[in-house]
């Protein structure tokens, strides 16, 4: 087990070097005078060669990727050719906003995409369960930024329940500490602005959670299957073992293996998503960052945005990885 | 007499092959045919766009901005007072035809990726698959939004950017059919009697591995359509005034509050034809899978 974790902690790093290659490159295979393409036509001559020597684009190829790499792993991302202002400090800026998304959409998608998988494969061709799979399947066929747009219409617009944009109310006066507006808001025991905070992120993480929710559930689904057929189930029950119990202590456990894998599988579409979502739902995270990168040709920020949610991904496959390995002891990695 | 019968069970048995069973099977998939009927009616949609728009898509008159639904504008009219419902009907074409280019494009390269790693091995297998991996390692989207900021905005850049984005899955699949097959008696006897590596490659190892291919294939213009659509949302892909779904959604998102319809119908017909992909896909899968055949 322990080989196994090392081992795999060590593929990461020809990844994450072969990342920052693609990311490094990315600058080098457009098409033109990137720092021309970068400035637009407002760039005076002397614009475009201070932006020049502060990109390294008169050295040499290799030279420029390890000075790129040796301040990779400094921290130092270089400046935004926009605001001027550091990359790294933009990303702190908008990270937690992507994490606190991400994390609380996931816990949505769990609950909902495991609990509507189990229900229905124990009332297999049911209404619940016919309902269920038609849901799972329009789920995975909706765009998820028109699902944004449809529960802020209903849910904002309509009754006003709830906030449709930005991550925390103006009125909310928070003292930004970490970023993570749910922790800062904990620490200086603003409850106002913890209200604000989860209120602000429902309706994006609903949103984010679609997806995801119909995976997980044709997946818990087919293995909750699967596994009400097997031998030690029907076991469990002839010794007169309550349902819930079976269900709780037999059939859960062994159904939620290939679903960790799913919900592992499926944080790529959540990172994704979360570019989509903050688009839609107006919230600076690192997705907002990385459009408005694009938007603007600003290639620091784009390299900063794309090295951070890479790696960031990377880092949660191995994780998953290794969490399904401790799930399954019937997995054995030699 | 015997032997008569023999010869007809011979008979029912050769004709029995996997894709005729397979195709049977998908005929008799309710949900798989739906499917069908959306995707055929979605193209009838795009090849007769003239004859059924009742409007010019582009055609604006300020006169009439803001329209709800009515008889005039089935499904309203937008800012500028064009016509939502010609818009959607004109925007099948550009969804359509970014399904099938982009997926042909990850399907051209990622076929004969798959094969040639597959099939020649050693360090072009290896060279191969690892580039697939790197390309793995982003999430889709990210990997679009890495290629688009590369080759800047655009609706035909957007087409080879999720183009790209799905060759791995092909490369993969068709790799690990080719390994499958490569050291199979018929292959073998093959190479023995000197067929050159292009007609074994094409004759008898691709054609084992066109099942999963066929699956993968009508998933991914369904999500490729999706993709396609929330490039444009993002400033990214068509741009306007293109009548393009997830642009006119993202226009539609301006006017939420007071013009709900503006974002509400294109949605619809995204939601509609990647259904009829997806419902399909299941289809295939279902028919294609030698477990449920009995």
């Amino acid at each position: 087990m322990f080989s196994y974790i090392l081992r795999r902690i060590l593929i990461l790093i020809p990844l994450l070097l072969a990342i920052s290659i693609v990311v490094f490159f990315m600058i080098h295979l457009i098409p033109g005078d990137p720092v021309q393409i970068m400035l637009g036509n407002k760039g005076t001559e002397e614009d475009v060669a201070r932006i020049r020597a502060e990109l390294g684009f008169d050295e040499p190829l290799h030279i420029q990727y390890f000075s790129f790499l040796s301040n990779l792993v400094r921290g130092d991302l270089g400046r935004s050719i926009r605001n001027r202002n550091p990359v790294i400090y933009e990303i702190k800026n908008s990270f937690p906003a992507t994490i606190e998304l991400t994390i609380l959409s996931m816990f949505f998608a769990c609950i909902i995409g495991i609990t509507a998988g189990i229900v229905s494969a124990i009332k297999q061709y049911s209404i619940i369960d016919n309902l269920t799979m038609v849901g799972a399947l329009l789920g995975i066929s909706m765009p998820v930024f028109w699902i944004g747009m449809m529960l802020m219409l209903i849910f904002g617009s309509e009754l006003g329940w709830l906030p449709i944009s930005g991550r925390i109310s103006r009125l909310a006066d928070l003292k930004v500490i970490t970023n993570f507006y749910i922790i800062d808001s904990i620490i200086s025991q603003n409850w106002t602005a913890l209200q604000s905070t989860i209120a602000h992120l429902i309706l994006p993480a609903l949103t984010l959670a679609t997806i995801p929710v119909a995976m997980i559930a044709r997946m818990t689904r087919s293995t909750t299957l699967e596994v009400l057929n097997q031998d030690y189930i029907r076991t469990a029950r002839a010794k007169g073992l309550p349902e819930k119990m079976v269900i709780l202590k037999h059939v859960l456990k062994n159904a939620l293996i290939p679903v960790v894998t799913i919900i592992g599988l499926q944080f790529g579409s959540f990172l994704g998503g979360a570019v989509l979502t903050e688009t839609v739902f107006a919230r600076a995270g690192v997705g907002r960052l990385l459009i408005n990168g694009i938007l603007g040709r600003d290639f620091p920020v784009i390299q900063g945005a794309v090295i951070v949610i890479a790696s960031f991904f990377v880092l949660i496959n191995l994780f998953v990885d290794i969490l399904y390995s401790y799930l399954d002891p019937r997995i054995h990695y030699s | 007499m015997a032997q008569k019968l023999d010869t007809a069970a011979e008979k029912k048995l050769k004709s029995e092959s996997l894709w005729t069973i397979s195709f049977r099977r998908l005929r008799k998939s309710r949900t798989a045919v739906l499917g069908i009927i959306i995707i055929i009616l979605f193209t009838l949609i795009a090849l007769f766009a003239p004859y059924i728009a009742p409007y010019d898509p582009l055609e604006q008159n300020f006169i009439k901005s803001f329209r709800a639904p009515s008889a005039e504008h089935y499904l309203g009219t937008d800012e500028f007072g064009r016509d939502i419902f010609s818009r959607i009907i004109y925007g099948a074409r550009i969804s359509l035809q970014i399904g099938f280019i982009a997926v042909f494009i990850s399907l051209i390269v990622g076929v004969s990726v798959g094969l040639a790693a597959g099939y020649y091995g050693g360090w072009l297998d290896m060279l191969v698959m690892r580039v697939m991996d790197l390309m793995l390692s982003f999430p889709y989207i990210l990997l679009a939004l890495v290629i688009m900021s590369i080759l800047g905005p655009g609706i035909y850049n957007a087409m080879i950017a999720i183009g790209i984005v799905y060759v791995p899955q092909y490369a993969r699949i068709v790799r690990s059919s080719v390994l499958s097959v490569k050291k199979k008696e018929y292959v073998l006897a093959a190479q023995a009697l000197g067929a050159n590596d292009f007609r074994i490659i094409l004759k008898h190892v691709f054609l084992n591995s066109m099942a999963p291919v066929i699956i993968q294939t009508t998933l991914s213009i369904g999500r490729a359509i999706i993709n396609a659509a929330g490039l444009s949302f993002l400033g990214l892909g068509a741009q306007p005034p293109t009548p393009e779904w997830g642009a006119m959604l993202s226009n539609g998102q301006n006017f939420l509050r007071n013009a709900p319809w503006i974002a509400t119908f294109p949605g619809i017909a995204i939601a509609l034809l990647v259904l009829g992909f997806n419902l399909v896909g299941d289809g295939f899968r279902d028919a294609f899978d030698p477990r449920l055949h009995k």
